[in-house]
């Protein structure tokens, strides 16, 4: 069978920036941004569409940020369509 | 709450399930802690297990002193803040009183294995229907890294520059095992935080734990955590996580130390 798609949407303005989750995911789909929190921390993010919602990076999130997502099999969905993974052109806005 | 600005985007969220999500019973705050501390990790997992078997309204936390002395501040459950080492018995006093209340005390090991032994060893031998929840870090985090009865044979410390030298400063001490034996000590388990695999496990320790209490028979459940602190190591919370693999679990090793055949 086919993996589970996924994926993770992070609370970034309160990532310690830690480096756990990027460790304890097995696809490799997060990563730390260039960018910085206005905590001063580099936050993590999702840079692959590989994410298989298996949740491992919620689990070790200290800060608790993360929501994971998982396609439910009964529904039928198309693979979501391929964005920009180019960490560099994302911005915080601080306001 | 501001969710992520996201390189990779998904435009059918709301056709995908939510199989994660932060409990509502965690306080939607940020925690004072270092980055990658595993306290905010057990703090999370005690509020699952509160949320999950639904007794918010009848918890009552016992919050120690140590670098968990402001937890009163994430758990949303009633929370009372014991003196230095005195949490159990604090949560003793609690039970007796409030019997239809489910007690649990949070301690570290500077607190509850060594100026609070006494209270630790009594309220075991005594039986109290609570849950006693022990993070073991191996250090007196708050303070700034002092040697805990619990460091490691060798480790640096502030008080230690030279390494725990085990004819001066004596043993780790492996306070799960010795109370396991006493007659009061119902469930006694030892698990981690420091990876996926092993949250997972102390979550189910946890559920385990406060149903015990629910059921309302035995007598204390003892869940040990062995966790981390870089900041009191010395090391990234990534190096640390790995060093107590490495290190901390040669001592205490994980897994049940005393299941009660019914559960079992
Ligand atoms: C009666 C008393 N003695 C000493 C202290 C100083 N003190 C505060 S926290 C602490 C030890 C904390 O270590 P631990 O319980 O392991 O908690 P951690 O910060 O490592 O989680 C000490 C000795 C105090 N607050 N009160
Ligand atoms: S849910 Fe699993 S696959 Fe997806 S980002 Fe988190 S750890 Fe990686
Ligand atoms: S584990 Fe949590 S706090 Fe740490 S880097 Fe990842 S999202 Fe940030
Ligand atoms: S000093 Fe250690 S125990 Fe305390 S918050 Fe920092 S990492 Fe955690
Ligand atoms: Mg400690």
């Amino acid at each position: 069978m086919a993996k589970l798609h996924g994926h993770v949407t992070i609370n970034i303005e309160n990532c310690k920036g830690c480096e756990l989750c990027t460790d304890a995911c097995p696809q490799n789909s997060l990563n730390m941004s260039k960018n910085i929190n206005k905590k001063g921390y580099h936050y993590a993010i999702l840079v692959e569409e590989n994410c298989t919602g298996c949740t491992n990076c919620a689990l070790v999130c200290p800060e608790a940020v993360m929501t994971v997502y998982r396609e439910n099999k009964n529904r039928i969905i198309k693979p979501a369509p391929m964005a920009s993974i180019d960490s560099k052109n994302i911005s915080v806005s601080i306001s | 709450m501001s969710k992520s600005i996201q390189s990779v985007q998904c435009e059918h969220l709301d056709k995908m399930d939510i199989v994660w999500d932060r409990p509502d019973t965690l306080i939607d705050v940020p925690m004072h802690y270092c980055p990658g501390c595993g306290h905010s990790v057990v703090h999370r997992l005690i509020m699952e297990v509160v949320q999950e078997l639904n007794i918010q309204d009848i918890t009552i936390g016992v919050a120690p002193v140590g670098c968990s002395v402001f937890s009163y501040n994430y758990m949303d459950v009633d929370m009372q803040e014991a003196a230095h080492g005195r949490a159990t018995a604090v949560a003793t006093g609690i039970k007796r009183v409030l019997p239809d209340k489910i007690i649990y005390s949070y301690q570290g090991d500077g607190d509850l294995a060594a100026i609070g032994t006494a209270e630790t060893i009594h309220t075991i031998n005594r039986g109290e229907n609570i849950v006693m929840i022990f993070v073991n870090n191996g250090i007196y985090g708050m303070t700034g890294g002092q040697m805990a009865p619990t460091t490691l044979k060798g480790s640096v410390t502030s008080t230690t520059p030279t390494g725990r030298d085990l004819s001066i400063h004596g043993h780790p001490l492996n306070i799960a095992e010795m109370i396991a034996i006493l007659p009061g000590a119902y469930y006694v388990t030892r698990q981690a935080v420091n990876s996926a695999k092993t949250v997972r496990k102390t979550k189910k320790a946890l559920l385990r734990g406060f149903k015990n209490q629910i059921d309302g028979k035995g007598g204390v459940s003892f869940i040990e955590v062995v966790s981390n602190c870089p900041s009191g190591w010395k090391m990234t919370p990534l190096q640390s996580n790995k060093w107590l693999d490495d290190n901390m679990l040669g001592t205490y090793p994980l897994g049940d130390i005393k299941v009660p055949e019914k559960i079992a």
